[in-house]
């Protein structure tokens, strides 16, 4: 494969542009409506109305608006143009289409009237968005490269191989400000550099698509919707680090990216992009899927490579970092599914055009999965720096059925609550920290007033004690004590004793634990007695310290014995 | 903490298990191996990846695939064929949530209980399953008709509370649908 083979199957992809697409959301969220019988239905309805020549019905990733799904936009192209579809230009955006409608669907095209729910393009949800990320979510089909291709796809890759020597691109990348998406906000750049000059024969790049936050579906629509674009991502990586071997650590509970995954390095063999000597440069890529097996500690860096190495994913101490030694001890540079994704882009269009967006220490975009008590749930991507009241109420169109938001919950169960009146928060690394929260991945829950936000800390410290690998005492039997203490709390049993008690356990975990994991687990309790402490109140027991059997302790009265 | 359900084997069988057993149980595993097709899928997996040591959690991935669930003599089985310990093996066949030592029943409902589909009200689409079917998340009817398993998101938040049905994700599920669904899987033998 050279520029000119690439440059050719693009050229092809967009003669071949019928005049009218309509796009069908095929990622999981849509796919669990039936999108699939949309789209044969779709398919059949062109043919019955004999306007195969002008119509391409197209599978697509994710085009957002999950909770609206399944989801068709019938789109007319101009003639000749290189971009496919901007914001501009998107037609009617059919929600909750059922493949009874498809007929009436295309039927539109030919001047018929369908009744089918047409959503707003022009509602903020759409039109506050910015994608870098999700730019071609929507848009390419995701099982065929070249539909990547023809919308720049590889093009980044290619720069970087014939024009930029590693240390260009490990340049660029400290330039452009890119922080790590997976949670920390690790500078990518300095990481990136540190794996460049560790001396080894043998270095790997591995993408972390574990995804473990419950709450967050950002990395498997990239990765159902665009999975070209992690790959691209992950190759310019191995290029600037030095690597030969990548791996894409994939959950289980995610068979339909593993198998759009699966096909795209298929493709992407197939036509040189990966494997040896691409685009006929000395650099050899390949990339091989691991498949997680359930566990949310596996998302940590350390015991990802143990379970990659085919272990059981206990984390271990670092440093050693493992940008220094990693998997099989070799130096490893580990980025986040949205990390990679925003690499060809930043290529592409340079790195001050990066560090323009976002804010003066978060750049670019962050995507967001919505969910919980809002009226749009889905998928957005925004600038670093937009206020978390922009996102929720003008975006996600507040609470549904004339509720009120209470409190926004980040970073999943290492995150925390943010309370309603701090809803003007700029969301980038910085201000989220400051409240005790964390940016996290991206997921963002809503909840409502009739959310009680004892009970969220105690889901969330179930879920820490259920996945504490076991490995270091404070995580290991903290988390069951301080779900043991909230329990206790939400059934009305405990003291103002209890109380302290619980929050010196939180500092104790939070500061000897040995992984995020436990570091951050009584992160949801300390934010949620920080903002609703008046809720654990509410719920002590009156006698402040006493206790009904006056032992001090405050514990409850011993069962009468028969 | 993950690996729990070990400790719930009694000492004495794990031992047995590991070490006796696997000695005199080895010759009749691999001769039953030979007559089973599925093993030699297996094998010719392992064979994939050159019997790695690092590819178990691959194998096993494989192995319940194929059969369902991991049982001891499968799992002695895969030690023998990768070179491992069989406490290796067993170690990372009870780390991962993702395995299952235990057949399943017939059909399967998993309710997700992540963040998402918990403030929507997966707690109480939970509850009316475990209240109508009289077993607990986790467990399998007596009559191995029904397996209610949770989950931890399965991705699906946007349309929350999900439920998936014999491995179909179904969205915006309510206590009501959910028994409908699974009206036709339960009562039969208890
Ligand atoms: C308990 C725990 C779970 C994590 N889960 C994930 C995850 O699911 N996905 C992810 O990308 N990073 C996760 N991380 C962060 C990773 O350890 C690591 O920092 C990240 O993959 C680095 O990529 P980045 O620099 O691109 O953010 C987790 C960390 C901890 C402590
Ligand atoms: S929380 Fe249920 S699918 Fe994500």
């Amino acid at each position: 494969m050279v520029i000119d083979d690439l440059i050719e199957i693009a050229e092809k992809e967009r003669a071949a542009r019928k005049k009218h697409v309509v796009r069908c959301c095929m990622a999981a969220g849509c796919m669990s409506s039936d999108s699939k019988g949309v789209k044969e239905a779709l398919e059949k309805a062109v043919k019955d109305a004999g306007l195969e020549d002008q119509v391409e019905v197209r599978g697509v990733g994710c085009m957002k608006l999950c909770c609206q799904g399944p989801l068709v936009q019938v789109d007319t192209n101009e003639p000749g143009a290189t971009v496919e579809i901007t914001t501009g230009n998107q037609g009617p955006l059919y929600q909750r289409v059922t493949p009874a409608d498809a007929a009436s669907v295309i039927g539109t095209l030919k001047g018929g009237k369908t009744t089918v729910q047409c959503g707003d393009p022009k509602d903020p949800f759409f039109t506050e968005q910015f994608s870098i990320v999700l730019a071609n979510s929507g848009i390419v089909d995701p099982e065929r490269i070249e539909s990547y291709i023809a919308a720049e796809g590889y093009q980044a890759l290619h720069h970087v191989l014939r024009e930029m020597t590693p240390k260009d691109v490990v340049d660029e990348m400290i330039k452009c400000g890119l922080r790590g998406r997976g949670g920390a906000g690790y500078p990518t750049g300095l990481k990136w550099a540190t794996v460049a000059k560790t001396p080894s024969l043998q270095k790997y790049v591995i993408c972390n698509a574990d995804e473990g936050d419950p709450g967050a579906f950002m990395d498997r629509s990239v990765l159902e919707s665009d999975p070209h674009s992690v790959l691209e991502g992950m190759a310019i990586a191995a290029y600037a680090v030095g690597a030969t071997q990548g791996f894409v650590y994939v959950r289980a509970e995610y068979p339909l990216a593993i198998s759009r995954l699966q096909t795209a390095i298929k493709q992407a063999k197939q036509q040189g992009l990966l494997g040896s000597g691409i685009f006929e440069s000395p650099f050899n890529f390949n990339i091989d899927l691991r498949i997680g097996a359930g566990a949310f500690v596996c998302g940590e860096e350390t015991a990802l490579m143990a379970s990659v190495e085919g272990k059981r994913g206990a984390p271990r101490p670092r440093p050693p970092f493992p940008a220094e030694s990693g998997l099989w001890a070799c130096p490893t540079l580990i980025n986040n599914v949205e990390t990679f994704a925003n690499v060809a882009p930043i290529v592409r269009k340079g790195a001050d055009w990066f560090a323009g967006i976002g804010t003066e220490k978060s750049k670019g975009t962050k995507v967001f999965a919505l969910a919980g008590k809002i009226t749009n749930t889905g998928l957005i991507e925004v600038p670093m720096g937009t206020s978390l009241r922009k996102i929720v109420e003008v975006m996600g169109g507040g609470a549904p059925d004339g509720g009120r938001i209470k409190a926004v919950q980040t970073g999943g169960p290492s995150g925390g609550c943010i309370p309603a009146d701090a809803l003007d928060t700029p969301v980038d690394y910085d201000s989220l920290m400051k409240l005790g929260s964390i940016m996290g991945s991206g997921g963002m829950i809503v909840m409502d007033e009739t959310t009680r936000m004892v009970d969220v800390a105690r889901f969330f410290m179930e879920f820490c004690m259920d996945e504490s690998c076991g490995k270091c005492i404070p995580c290991r039997a903290g988390t069951v004590q301080m779900h043991g203490m909230l329990t206790k709390i939400l059934a009305r049993q405990a003291t103002v004793r209890d109380l302290q008690k619980l929050e010196e356990l939180c500092e104790m975990v939070r500061s000897t634990s040995l992984c995020g994991l436990g570091q951050t687990a009584p992160n949801p309790v300390m934010s949620t007695l920080r903002f609703f402490r008046q809720e654990y109140t509410d719920l002590l027991k009156k006698d402040l310290y006493g206790g009904p059997n006056g032992n001090g302790n405050g514990e409850p009265k011993p069962a009468p014995t028969a | 903490m993950r690996g729990r359900d070990i400790t719930s084997v009694p000492l004495s069988d794990m031992i047995a298990t590991l070490s006796n057993k696997k000695k005199n149980r080895l010759p009749k595993i691999l001769e039953h191996a030979s007559g089973d097709k599925r093993f030699k899928i297996l094998e010719a997996h392992m064979k994939k990846h050159q019997f790695k040591q690092d590819a178990l959690i691959e194998v096993l991935h494989k192995a319940q695939e194929l059969f369902g669930f991991l049982e001891d003599d499968l799992l002695l089985f895969i030690a023998y064929r990768l070179k491992l310990p069989a406490s290796r093996v067993y170690g990372v066949a009870t780390f991962y949530h993702f395995f299952t030592l235990k057949p399943n029943g017939k059909h399967t409902c998993v309710v997700c209980m992540g963040t998402a589909c918990y403030v929507k009200g997966a707690d109480k689409v939970l509850a009316a399953v475990e209240e109508k079917a009289r077993i607990k998340a986790g467990e399998t009817t007596p009559d191995g008709e029904l397996s209610l398993l949770t989950a931890r998101c399965i991705g699906a938040c946007g349309i929350a509370p999900a439920v998936v049905y014999d491995g179909a994700v179904t969205p915006r599920q309510t206590p009501e649908q959910v028994l409908e669904k699974v009206k036709g899987w339960i009562g039969h033998g208890n």
